[in-house]
């Protein structure tokens, strides 16, 4: 194999993880309450002008940066969960797509307002440079986004499987009423939810903002991207998005090599849709 | 059936429009002492950053007509106070957001002829969008004057209403291929072109006309890279380019794609011998600021400078400061603020709101290099709508923070500075 190839290959993983990254949030979303979150796209958004600001005020980079996109992003789910999500939940299922879609347009045009659509950047050397292993370029800024997605992938996971808060999360997706009657509230059940899925979510956009360009319609271009891998993945399964994720980064890397770049996304969906015709739930989603 | 479709939601859209017009009496009558112009622009998308600075400079050419407070040479109604030709109205733009999307640009030049009754519309920046819209402003018998899109075929269509004051991409092709014609007689090696270009009208058909053009010349093209506009990852485009190592990349790229090229170029530790950006993603100044120093000795190409102090174009770039929060007057900002000024001029020259009066003003147009902020030798339009006299040169972002003239050698500051620098 040629090293070009493994350099796209490599470069596809390092991708396809920090999509998986990106969409860990929406998939919990999903799995807890069943609601397609449309402004997903744009509390990553959130998440990248978090970071910024962070370095422009502090001068710091990811270290403080990242947690602080987390928490910023954790309360911004506290506060569209009480102040949206639990009076829409009520209402049709249109409601609930349109009442995150209206929320997607107002993050998205209040950050037009406050921060003009000026593309602005972190600086690239944030987060190290590039190693070279071998003849293989691995940019320690994506290398690090892969590793976090591998680690909050690998955080949800447990915190789902292992803990009671997650038995408990589980319990209130499963059957609200029954987790009622069981002490549980799942008021507070959700609003936790909302805002790990935020904060995941945020965490994402500031590791992302350390190599991508941050604009306000940035959540409209990885927006896509994140509801294809919550898909394939299967919605509700956390390790299924990284699967995905990684899927979707390599193929789309290998085809925009060998068949051309505008060719990728025809090669990707219409191997999703294929896939999807086999198995509707998606790789790891429940029937 | 595409076209019955398209029907069909434009029949939708202007009975909506019909209906709105009539719920609101008397719009239109109010302002006798104003010229609407409608100008359509990507105020938000993907593009949204080249569009707000258009904005910006087309606001600065309104108030320069407005004030008419002098002091810039010979440019055209800048020594009274709005249009002398009609007694002194006022010049009044209305803005339409076309979001980066084709349909949305023609449904706005809808709006602004039937709903906000526009004299003229001017736009729409994207080729692909001011395609459609231009359409309308034909079927309506609208003059559209657009200073900055590009694609060949926008004035290959027989359109009576349209006039385009920028050079094409022909013309640049030309440039670009003179340029490294140049470059070898000096020595450079230019014989393995790649183009990479972005998928819209814009990057195709600039792509297209500057293979033909070198292809006429002798000089093939090796290698075409096509990819998808506001593409999530280039790395793949990057490593194609590392593994074919052409001499020379001409890149045709908006500004979101333009900005991940630099940032993976540098990732991958890919520096091609000489780059030459095809102007529009590469000359917003929102580039320049976030992936500048990454792309020292990129060559681009312009037709304005900035001038020295005390130079009209000098105290335009002043005023459209104000404006833009700072930021100086970039080549395209300076085209649609140039096209403007030409609808403006043939307005005035007609004396007249009457469509069929402005245009034959704008056939009738004939304006000298030290009337014009561009460097253009002139504007006057051939039966295709296209500015015969428009012209440009070739730039180079030596320090990574300001293009520098450096090409052809009577218009040069400096001399072409080898090999591409990156970072």
């Amino acid at each position: 194999m040629s090293s070009i190839l493994v350099q796209v290959i490599v470069g596809g993983l390092l991708l396809g993880a920090v999509y998986a990254l990106f969409s860990s949030g929406l998939t919990l979303i999903w799995g807890m309450m069943n609601i397609v979150n449309f402004a997903h796209g744009d509390f990553v958004m959130l998440g990248m002008y978090t970071a910024f600001v962070v370095w422009t005020l502090l001068g710091v980079g990811p270290l403080a940066g990242v947690p602080i996109a987390a928490l910023v992003l954790a309360t911004v789910g506290i506060v569209v969960y009480f102040g949206l999500i639990r009076s829409v939940m009520k209402g049709p299922m249109l409601a609930q797509i349109l009442g995150t879609f209206g929320l997607a347009l107002l993050l998205r045009y209040s950050v037009f307002w406050a921060f003009g659509a000026n593309f602005l950047t972190l600086p690239g050397d944030l987060v190290g440079g590039t190693y070279d292993v071998l003849g293989i370029k691995l940019q320690a800024s994506r290398l690090l986004a892969g590793v976090v997605a591998l680690l909050v992938t690998l955080g949800l996971h447990l915190l789902l499987t292992r803990t009671s808060l997650g038995s408990k999360m589980l319990a209130v997706s499963e059957d609200a009423t029954a987790a009622q009657l069981m002490g549980i509230r799942p008021d507070s059940m959700q609003a936790i939810a909302w805002a790990i899925a935020a904060g995941a979510t945020g965490l994402a956009g500031a590791l992302i903002a350390t190599f991508f360009y941050i604009a306000p319609t940035v959540g409209e271009t990885l927006g896509i991207v994140a509801f294809v891998t919550v898909s394939l993945g299967g919605f509700g399964s956390v390790p299924g998005a990284l699967v995905a994720g990684l899927l979707i980064g390599v193929i789309e890397s290998v085809s925009a090599y060998w068949i051309g770049g505008i060719y990728k996304d025809i090669v990707v969906y219409s191997l999703f849709l294929c896939f999807l015709w086999f198995r509707p739930q998606g790789l790891m989603g429940k029937t | 059936m595409e076209f019955k479709h398209i029907a069909g939601l434009i029949s939708a859209a202007a009975i909506s429009v019909a209906a709105m017009s009539v719920a609101l009496p008397g719009t239109a009558s109010a302002q006798d002492k104003t010229v609407k112009i409608g100008v359509i622009f990507p105020l938000s998308g993907n593009a949204a950053s080249a569009g707000v600075h258009g904005k910006a400079a087309i606001e600065t050419a309104v108030e320069i007509i407005n004030t008419g407070s002098g002091g810039l040479g010979n440019l055209p109604l800048t020594n009274n106070a709005g249009l002398k030709g009609l007694g002194g109205a006022k010049v009044e733009v209305v803005f339409a957001d076309n979001q980066g999307s084709p349909a949305v640009g023609q449904n706005q030049a809808l709006r602004l002829i039937t709903e906000e009754k526009v004299v003229a519309l001017a736009g729409a920046y994207q080729s692909g969008i001011t395609l459609t819209a231009s359409a309308i402003a034909e079927k309506y018998g609208i003059p559209f004057v657009n200073g900055e899109s590009v694609a060949a075929n926008l004035t290959e269509r027989g359109f009576k209403w349209f006039f385009r004051v920028t050079p094409v991409a022909s013309d640049f092709a030309k440039i670009y291929l003179e340029f490294l014609k140049d470059m070898k007689a000096g020595g450079i090696k230019t014989d393995n072109v790649a183009i990479v270009h972005e998928n819209t009208e814009y990057g195709t058909s600039v792509s297209s006309v500057i293979t033909s053009v070198f292809k006429e010349n002798g000089l093939a093209i090796a290698l075409d890279i096509p990819y998808a506009a506001n593409t999530t990852d280039v790395q793949s485009q990057v490593l194609q380019l590392k593994d074919k190592k052409p001499d020379v990349v001409i890149m045709v790229s908006y500004t979101s794609d333009a900005i991940l090229y630099a940032k993976t170029m540098q990732a991958l530790d890919y520096k091609p011998p000489m780059i030459i950006a095809d102007n529009s993603g590469f000359s917003d100044p929102s580039f320049i600021k976030t992936a500048g120093k990454l792309t020292q000795g990129l060559f681009n190409r312009s037709s304005f400078a900035i001038g020295a102090p005390g130079t009209p174009t000098f105290l335009i770039n002043e005023m459209y400061k104000k404006k833009s929060g700072g930021d100086d007057l970039d080549d395209t900002a300076a085209r649609q603020m140039q096209g403007f000024f030409v609808l403006a001029e043939a307005i005035d020259r007609a004396g007249s709101t009457e469509p069929a009066k402005i245009q034959a003003a704008l056939k009738a147009t004939d304006l000298k290099p030290d009337q014009l902020i561009m460097g253009y030798k002139g504007v006057k339009f051939d039966d295709k709508g296209q500015n015969v006299l428009a012209a440009g040169l070739v730039i180079q972002l030596q320090d990574g923070e300001n293009y520098t003239p450096v090409w052809p050698k009577q218009l040069a500051k400096t001399a072409p500075a080898f090999p591409y620098k990156g970072w």
